[in-house]
């Protein structure tokens, strides 16, 4: 065949672009922010994964990061931080606090945050170190390249 | 120097039917006193000769055996004397109200809007007593012994 060129699927491009250019929202509570810190500065570097453009707004990033615990007050605060994200977006809950409450088994906390949002990946661990932290990250872009044409504005609509 | 040293006996005589326990149990100075006397004597050791300037801490604990349930402990610390003393008092369930202390320390605010959340006790005289770190609408208190271990109360509807 002459010339210079390349065949691909259009989801496969699209995956590939979003699973790529991932700018992220922090939402730190507690302690397990310190790993997020460490994972996203010079050391750990989550800008080797096309991750590293932190924008603290909601409406410019296109996941959000939970890093923390979660109170029953704080609660509201989060589901109208997701709602403020733009589609499509994706949801990573770190540390034991936002997967399911962890230690703190009380009146005051939300037992996992996917009883709020809906969540994407789980990263556990009390705190998780930051190559599980990238490890996440790593999975959701994995998730997002299988996405592929199935994208949730659509699903949203339809259902 | 003298008359500091024995701030417990000095208490006693200045108010003699209102202070009912006094000693130094662990070695921390501590006094039990009728709540209706509270104001007189935290005016009295907020000022010369006890100088006690500064309210370090106030809580609440919950005895629910005791007719008396709840004992609301006092921590003053006296930064000129370098001393310590720990006022207690108890209040019946059915009637939890407690002078504020506002007036005095200014910090107490904030401390028994913390008691007034977590144990429901009531503080006569305070300037905005409501809920600190519970939201508005939450039913309860939540440190209370009989509060359930399990008992939920989610603020917003939970996703299915």
């Amino acid at each position: 065949m002459p010339g210079n060129f390349i065949t691909t699927s259009f989801e496969a491009m699209l995956g590939w672009g979003r699973k790529y250019s991932l700018f992220h929202y922090p939402f730190i509570t507690a302690c397990c922010g310190m790993e997020y810190m460490s994972a996203a500065c010079a050391h750990f570097d989550i800008d080797r994964f096309g991750a590293g453009w932190t924008r603290f707004s909601p409406r410019q990033a296109d996941l959000i990061l939970v890093v923390g615990t979660v109170t029953q007050k704080l609660a509201p605060v989060l589901r109208t931080v997701y709602d403020q994200m733009a589609e499509p977006k994706w949801v990573i809950a770190v540390g034991a606090c936002a997967v399911s409450g962890g230690i703190y088994d009380n009146y005051a906390v939300v037992q996992g945050i996917d009883q709020i949002i809906p969540v994407d990946i789980f990263v556990p661990g009390c705190p998780p170190r930051p190559e599980m932290i990238l490890e996440g990250l790593l999975a959701l872009q994995g998730k997002i390249q299988k996405e592929g044409h199935d994208w949730r504005w659509k699903k949203k609509k339809t259902s | 120097m003298e008359e500091e040293k024995d701030v417990l006996s000095s208490l006693r005589a200045a108010y003699p039917g209102d202070v009912l326990e006094a000693g130094a149990p662990f070695g921390d100075e501590t006094i039990v006193i009728r709540p209706a006397a509270l104001p007189a004597i935290m005016a009295a050791l907020r000022q010369s000769p006890y100088e006690f300037t500064m309210l370090l801490d106030l809580t609440v604990v919950d005895y629910p055996d005791r007719p008396e349930r709840f004992e609301v402990v006092y921590h003053l610390l006296s930064i000129p004397r370098n001393r310590r003393i720990r006022i207690k008092l108890s209040v019946p369930e059915s009637a939890p109200v407690v002078a504020s202390l506002t007036g005095l320390w200014k910090n107490a605010e904030w401390l028994e809007r913390e008691a007034f959340d977590m144990f429901g006790v009531r503080f006569e005289g305070h300037p905005y007593l409501r809920r600190i770190f519970m939201y508005d609408g939450f039913e309860g208190h939540p440190l209370r012994k009989d509060y359930g271990l399990r008992h939920r109360q989610p603020r917003i509807p939970l996703r299915k």
